[in-house]
């Protein structure tokens, strides 16, 4: 292949070419981040929950009467449920994984300490790992005797009375990991206010409520606190999959037939609770895609319209090469060639400039490092896009009959 | 002169129909993405209070123990600080929020209970915030004085519950209190729901919340908090709550106060007298830090961050794209302008000067721009039925005005012309000697 004739035949279009080049290196630079960023929103849309998500469905219930006694509506409700056909376990719960509205609290692992050490979902129930599903990796499971209920528990730690609280807890791996790297968590006590509270299980993993930050989403813990009603508690149970529908259907009944002074706020599959959470990351990376593609469109159909005037503007200069013994496949590697050329330089600087975009992006939106895999892959492709779309006009090109260097114009 | 330009333009563009069409294509979808995404910035940042806003302010006092609240006041009061600053009435005009959700019934219509929004809060409330009634009115100060039950419900409850009627002298049941509607507003959308906006630093970008739809129920601050009483939501507590819902007494941050001062004299007045409250309180023992603020309205939505980080992703994105757009349309038309080289020669040997050719040219890209901004405005309207089926709070106000459409065409045309001025240049420096020699 010839190089010089292209690169002069550039350089006196200079502008033309400079403008493909420029529209490229654009093209490259905001592919390559919105790849990214779909990529990311990706990955956050894969969080692990660490329960068995597909068996579970979620009922909230509001109350119109107060109950007199809440604990006792309560039991009497999971009674209810697990009365119902195809439910395999039912419990109480203030909030669910992914579920958005949570409930949090500061840990400290000494009273002395000024900030707290980490903040982390605070889950209350006694059965809730084992309904959910979230495998505990050492220890044991919160017992039936250890729970309190709520209003104890507000009343204790209002007054600072700590005898009455629930001493004992469950808490994940990775808040484990967090407070006490390396070392074996279990018998530990960390302060929630100025209450010490012991691990007494670990679970492999269990995400917050409020899971919108990767870095800090697994940190969990059950306290064994009975809710009662009328507190935006929330009833999950525990089903098999193809079954859901039809024992959701059936405790939404049983429920209102057992109370019908009640409102159904809620009632929804697990699935729906994580499509919920994740659906603004969900239309985000639908948008991206739609950039993307009309990006790449719009810079392939440029690259078309330009390579079509070149070819027309040359017509006679073509047939003239044709002429003086120049091959069809010479004519059509001779355009190829200088679509190959400027996309390397929309390429080049279009690295660069995605480059740039990301550090922007890094202080804006918090994101990580473009990692370097993104460039070699993102020239391939834009590379493999200018040779698509110059194909046609360079096939028209090589479709000149050499006659025409001898019509005049 | 202008006439001949534009013949001559189109039967230019018809020469070569599909070079035309990429132009046209590439103006429109440009146009289409950058002035959808503008239209949700324009809606999401715009003032919800116009002619209002400079003169809303949020006082704030810090009740929270020593060392707690670091980075200033947090985003609410605790109802004695609010309670206090408000009824000094040392403002225009005053207004308490409390937010809590209601049971709402009504005797006279057989509908499930329903759960709303109730926003609890004082009569200054409406007329401070330029709230349109529909029918009747806002309660009395008398009202509120002697605690009557009485409530103002939107116009969207209104529909629900009365199917549009005039429900005014209508008896709700709240919880478990029978509330007289004394006024229903008309479709009242502020956009975003200001008075309702905090916490937005630490909302991570995701604060498409603020631009939610306002309560349904509002009632008198203090008959408000009786009858709803335990169902009243904290912004943040630093103690634990004996009775939670039942806030008053709490160690909790969950009142807002908005105050209306008219002139600077005013919100400097009010600033000293916040401080000097709270150096009073700190005497007391009551506060342990005099810190305050008082932003302005426009201060706050932008303290809190109103305009979520997807939306200024979208944004960045769809002008990086018009650019693209862009460079395509000047690559086009350049090449398109300099085939014509040997045409300009001739016309230029006849007498046409320099700018005759330039205008001519220019005319050309200007019509490309109009043809593109109709494009542009189609593909606009697309846009925003895509953004009315996002799963976002806002999704229901993507609607283009008439500014944002005079906006459409104008960028359309001016973003062709800055595409043609380049080319158009070229096409006029070319020497006729040269062009017509080669003929």
């Amino acid at each position: 292949m010839e190089w010089r004739p292209i690169l002069s035949t550039l350089r006196r279009h200079r502008i033309p070419a400079s403008l493909l080049v420029l529209e490229i290196a654009l093209t490259c630079a905001i592919v390559c981040n919105a790849v990214f960023l779909i990529g990311q929103r990706l990955q956050h849309m894969q969080m692990s929950t660490g329960i068995d998500e597909h068996a579970l469905v979620q009922i909230q219930l509001a109350e119109i009467e107060p109950s007199p006694d809440i604990y006792a509506r309560a039991r009497e409700d999971l009674a209810v449920l697990r009365q119902v056909p195809g439910v395999q376990a039912a419990a109480l719960t203030n909030q669910v994984p992914l579920g958005i509205s949570s409930s949090n609290s500061s840990i400290k692992l000494d009273l002395a300490q000024r900030q707290p050490t980490l903040n982390a979902g605070t889950y209350f129930g006694l059965d809730l790992p084992q309904t959910m599903g979230a495998r505990l990796v050492a220890g044991r499971h919160l017992q039936a005797d250890e729970a309190t209920n709520v209003d104890v528990v507000l009343k204790a730690l209002a007054t600072g009375d700590a005898k009455q609280l629930p001493a004992v807890t469950v808490i994940t791996q990775a808040m484990a990991q967090r407070l006490w790297p390396g070392q074996n968590p279990l018998g530990r006590t960390f302060y929630i206010g100025p209450v010490g509270v012991r691990v007494v299980g670990v679970l492999a993993d269990l995400a917050r409520a409020n899971a919108y930050n990767d870095a800090t989403a697994h940190y969990s813990m059950v306290l064994p606190v009975f809710m009662g009603v009328g507190q935006n508690q929330s009833y999950l149970i525990r089903t098999r999959p193809q079954d859901r529908q039809a024992v959701l259907k059936a405790a939404v009944a049983a429920l209102k037939k057992a109370d019908p002074q009640r409102v159904v706020t809620r009632q929804r599959t697990y699935d729906e609770v994580r499509s919920k959470f994740f659906e603004n990351d969900r239309a985000m990376a639908g948008i991206l895609v739609g950039v993307i593609i009309a990006l790449l469109t719009v810079t392939a159909l440029g690259i078309v319209g330009l390579a079509s005037f070149w070819v027309a503007q040359r017509r006679r200069m073509i047939g003239v090469r044709r002429a003086l013994g120049a091959t069809r496949r010479n004519i059509l590697n001779y355009f190829q060639a200088e679509n190959f050329v400027l996309a390397t330089f929309g390429i080049a600087l279009g690295m660069l400039l995605a480059y740039a975009i990301n550090l922007f992006l890094m202080l804006h939106y918090e994101l990580p490092r473009l990692p370097a895999i993104y460039f070699p892959v993102g020239a391939v492709v834009l590379w493999v896009i200018g040779q698509l779309a110059v194909l046609g006009p360079a096939l028209r090109a090589a479709a000149v009959p050499p006659v025409v260097a001898t019509r005049s114009v | 002169m202008f006439a001949y330009y534009l013949d001559l333009a189109l039967r230019s563009l018809k020469r070569n129909k599909v070079l035309t069409a990429l132009m046209i294509l590439a103006i429109a979808v440009g146009i289409g993405a950058s002035m959808t995404t503008l239209t949700v910035m324009h809606l999401l940042s715009g003032d919800p209070l116009p002619g209002r806003s400079q003169q809303i302010f949020y006082p704030q006092v810090d009740a929270t123990p020593a060392g707690y609240a670091k980075g200033g006041p947090l985003d609410m009061l605790d109802y004695h600080s609010a309670v206090d600053l408000w009824s000094a009435h040392r403002a225009d005009r005053q207004a308490l929020i409390a937010n809590s959700e209601v049971k709402v019934r009504t005797p006279d219509v057989s509908l499930p209970p329903l759960m709303v929004p109730m926003l609890a809060t004082t009569s200054d409330f409406f007329a401070m915030f330029k709230v349109p009634f529909r029918y009747g009115s806002a309660w009395t100060a008398a009202d509120a004085a002697s605690r009557a039950r009485v409530a103002v419900i939107s116009s969207d409850l209104n529909d629900r519950l009365f199917g549009g009627a005039d429900s005014v002298g209508k008896i709700l049941r709240l919880k478990d209190s029978d509330v007289r509607i004394v006024g229903v507003l008309q479709t009242w959308r502020p956009s975003p729901l200001f008075y309702d906006v905090r916490a937005g630093r630490f909302a991570e970008g995701q604060t498409s919340s603020f631009y939610d739809k306002p309560e349904d129920v509002f009632m008198p601050f203090f008959s408000g908090l009786e009858v709803n009483a335990g169902n009243f939501w904290q912004f943040t507590c630093w103690g634990k709550v004996a009775t939670p819902g039942h806030l008053q007494d709490a160690p909790c941050v969950w009142v807002a106060l908005w105050v209306q001062l008219d002139d600077a004299t005013k919100v400097a007045d009010y600033r000293a007298f916040i401080a000097s409250y709270a150096q009073q309180q700190k005497a007391l023992g009551r506060f342990a830090s005099t810190q305050t603020r008082m932003p302005s309205l426009m201060q706050w939505l932008v303290f809190n961050h109103v305009v979520p980080s997807d939306v200024k992703l979208q944004t960045w994105l769809a002008f990086a794209f018009l650019a693209i757009c862009l460079f395509n349309v000047i690559g086009l038309l350049l090449a398109k302008f300099l085939r014509r080289s040997s045409e300009i020669g001739v016309r230029r040997a006849l007498g046409a000067s320099r700018g005759a050719i330039f205008a001519q040219c220019l005319v050309e890209a200007g019509v490309v721009g109009v043809v593109g901004g109709i494009g542009g405005w189609l593909r606009t309207l697309t846009g925003l039925w895509l953004v009315r089926r996002q799963p976002v709070e806002y999704a229901d106000l993507a609607h283009l005005d008439l500014g944002m459409f005079g906006l459409t065409f104008a960028v359309a045309v001016a973003a062709s012309l800055a595409a043609g001025f380049l080319p158009a240049l070229r096409a006029s420096g070319v020497a006729p000697a040269l062009q017509l020699k080669t003929l």
